[in-house]
């Protein structure tokens, strides 16, 4: 497992205008007590802003918290850009606030790890350390 | 006493960090300092109530949180609130107004109405408020970093309509400070931040002498993680930097004090709330009369909107939010709040239907129309428990502002992020 022979390195960002990090912040606390290195963007994230910091911060993990329900428009807008970054095959995670009818949509946009509000802050560690490649 | 035979009772400490006992009694409330900041109801320190009759006299406003889309989607939404009984409105607005953006600045992509209503122009507010009366709804906005020019947009829309703005009701939330503690929607530094809510307050006070300029936020701090001691200590520790402020521009306490309002959050042990409530009336009265020298007994009122929080709620079984809903009210009347409001039971995943608002109107209608609770003021008063509480809630909250004074005062905690690391470290644990 590469995974095992390097830190895992992810991006959390902070998508829109929404300003709610708790949760952000509780979960980047528990994946650096998971060992992993944690990159946090900080409020108001553009989808140029995260992309470019993916980019220059050679990350494995693309992850997003989103509280404010922009989760569907801002991810249309990164994907394409992640693409054409050549992201492709980081891990793209997002959490937050996220509707059940949503996660169809969000899973077609690239988004393979969904962890709606009041998911086990286990689950979402163990999940990034099976899934990255 | 007899020695236990079985394994000593479990200790029980709330969420404040005070024991509680499996039993109270008049030697605990006088070990705890007594009946001292008791009193009466209307009268000095204020801790039953800042009015002489309270409910009988007037019950609480009942003030839902709306507001989406565009102003007309959300004016039909305020007149369905008030047709089926509620008495203040209380207007959300959506991110790119609350930081200031227009809505066809490109980062307000994918936001625009969607967590509050969509203000750019005088003109949306005029049809948010069409067709309501503005003497009869007081109107509190819940705005922030943007809340000079909403101020503005509102009083201009009031006098619009030929409302004399010197008897013009309202409150804007207004509290900058619990913005970096908590929500996030500040848009400049803290201090330039601070002056302009010096601004507001000192145009209010000589423009729109009824009009509250800023409501001070525990309600926020909490649901960042606060404990309900903090939330009270922290809110007062901010209150006092925007009189501090005022006080430097030259208004006379009594000139502005009066006009300050609180916004506070209900979730949590019931006790332990409504205690918190009289402990911070009579501590609020306190610091009003022997550290500002107010006179006026309104400027040492504690007046406040206390809220059903959404920390308290689930995202998983949300019919039991219901359940809560419906204690987090009990709670409120029993604190002698002058407004209401509750969180509805989908807020934890959505914006609230029209269903899940008239439901929550109707938990605080219940508790006036049904379950007496509109007839006593103070109804708690004198229980050793609560009397013993209220004095130790008291106390704890002296001890968290003496150690802000001491770490040299809430705006330099909240620049430095001190206050903010203080309250996440807490919601690590909870989480």
């Amino acid at each position: 497992m590469t995974a095992s022979q390097r830190r895992i390195k992810v991006l959390l960002g902070k998508p829109g205008l929404d300003g709610h990090d708790q949760g952000a912040k509780v979960v980047a606390r528990a994946m650096m007590d998971a060992g992993f290195e944690v990159i946090y963007t900080g409020l108001r994230q553009t989808p140029e802003q995260i992309t470019r910091i993916a980019l220059e911060e050679d990350v494995d993990v693309i992850s997003l918290s989103s509280m404010a329900g922009s989760h569907i428009p801002f991810c249309r807008k990164l994907k394409p850009l992640l693409e054409a970054n050549g992201l492709t095959d980081k891990l793209w995670v997002i959490g937050g606030n996220l509707p059940a009818q949503d996660h169809e949509a969000l899973r077609e946009l690239g988004f393979k790890g969904i962890f709606p509000s009041g998911s086990k802050l286990d689950a979402i560690t163990e999940y990034i350390r099976s899934n990255v490649k | 006493m007899n020695a236990p035979k079985k394994p000593a009772i479990k200790k029980v400490i709330n969420e404040s960090g005070i024991e509680v006992k499996p039993l109270y009694t008049a030697e605990d409330v006088a070990a705890s300092g007594g009946m001292a900041m008791v009193g009466e109801p209307g009268q000095y320190p204020f801790t039953r109530g800042i009015h002489r009759e309270m409910y009988r006299k007037q019950p609480w406003t009942m003030r839902q949180y709306a507001g989406f889309g565009n102003p007309a989607d959300t004016n039909q939404r305020f007149k369905y609130l008030i047709a089926n009984g509620q008495t203040g409105l209380n207007v959300a607005f959506d991110l790119p107004t609350q930081i200031g953006l227009d809505s066809d600045d490109p980062l307000a992509e994918g936001e625009i109405g969607r967590v509050g209503m969509s203000i750019d122009t005088l003109r949306d507010f005029e049809i948010a408020f069409d067709g309501i009366d503005l003497k009869k709804i007081t109107v509190s906005l819940t705005i922030n970093g943007a809340a000079a020019i909403l101020i503005a947009m509102y009083l201009a829309m009031a006098e619009k309509r030929g409302y004399d703005v010197k008897e013009l009701r309202g409150t804007a939330q207004n509290d900058i400070l619990k913005e970096f503690i908590g929500r996030g929607t500040w848009i400049f530094p803290v201090e330039p931040s601070i002056r302009l809510v010096g601004d507001t307050i000192e145009y209010c006070a000589t423009h729109a002498p009824k009009y509250t300029p800023v409501s001070v936020c525990g309600y926020h701090i909490r649901e960042s993680g606060a404990t309900p001691a903090q939330e009270i200590a922290y809110a007062f520790c901010i209150a006092k930097a925007y009189a501090d402020d005022a006080i430097k521009r030259g208004l006379s306490v009594d000139e502005f004090a009066g006009r300050l309002s609180y916004n506070f959050n209900i979730f949590g042990n019931i006790f332990e709330q409504v205690c918190k409530f009289r402990a911070g009336r009579g501590l609020w009265a306190k610091i009003m009369k022997e550290e500002y020298g107010a006179e006026k007994p309104g400027s040492m009122w504690l007046r406040m909107i206390a809220a059903g929080g959404g920390g308290g709620l689930t995202f998983e079984q949300p019919e039991v939010n219901i359940v809560r809903g419906a204690y987090y009210a009990l709670i409120s009347a029993l604190s002698g709040t002058q407004t209401m409001a509750l969180c509805s039971y989908d807020e934890a995943y959505t914006i609230p239907t029209e269903y899940s608002a008239r439901i929550s109107l109707r938990t605080m209608q219940l508790l006036i129309e049904e379950m007496g609770l509109t007839e006593t003021v103070d109804p708690l008063a004198g229980s050793f428990y609560v009397e013993t509480m209220t004095n130790e809630m008291r106390k704890k909250r002296e001890d968290i502002m003496a150690e802000v004074d001491a770490q040299g005062g809430i705006v330099k905690m909240v620049a430095e992020g001190s206050i903010q690391s203080k309250v996440s470290a807490r919601q690590l644990l909870q989480e």
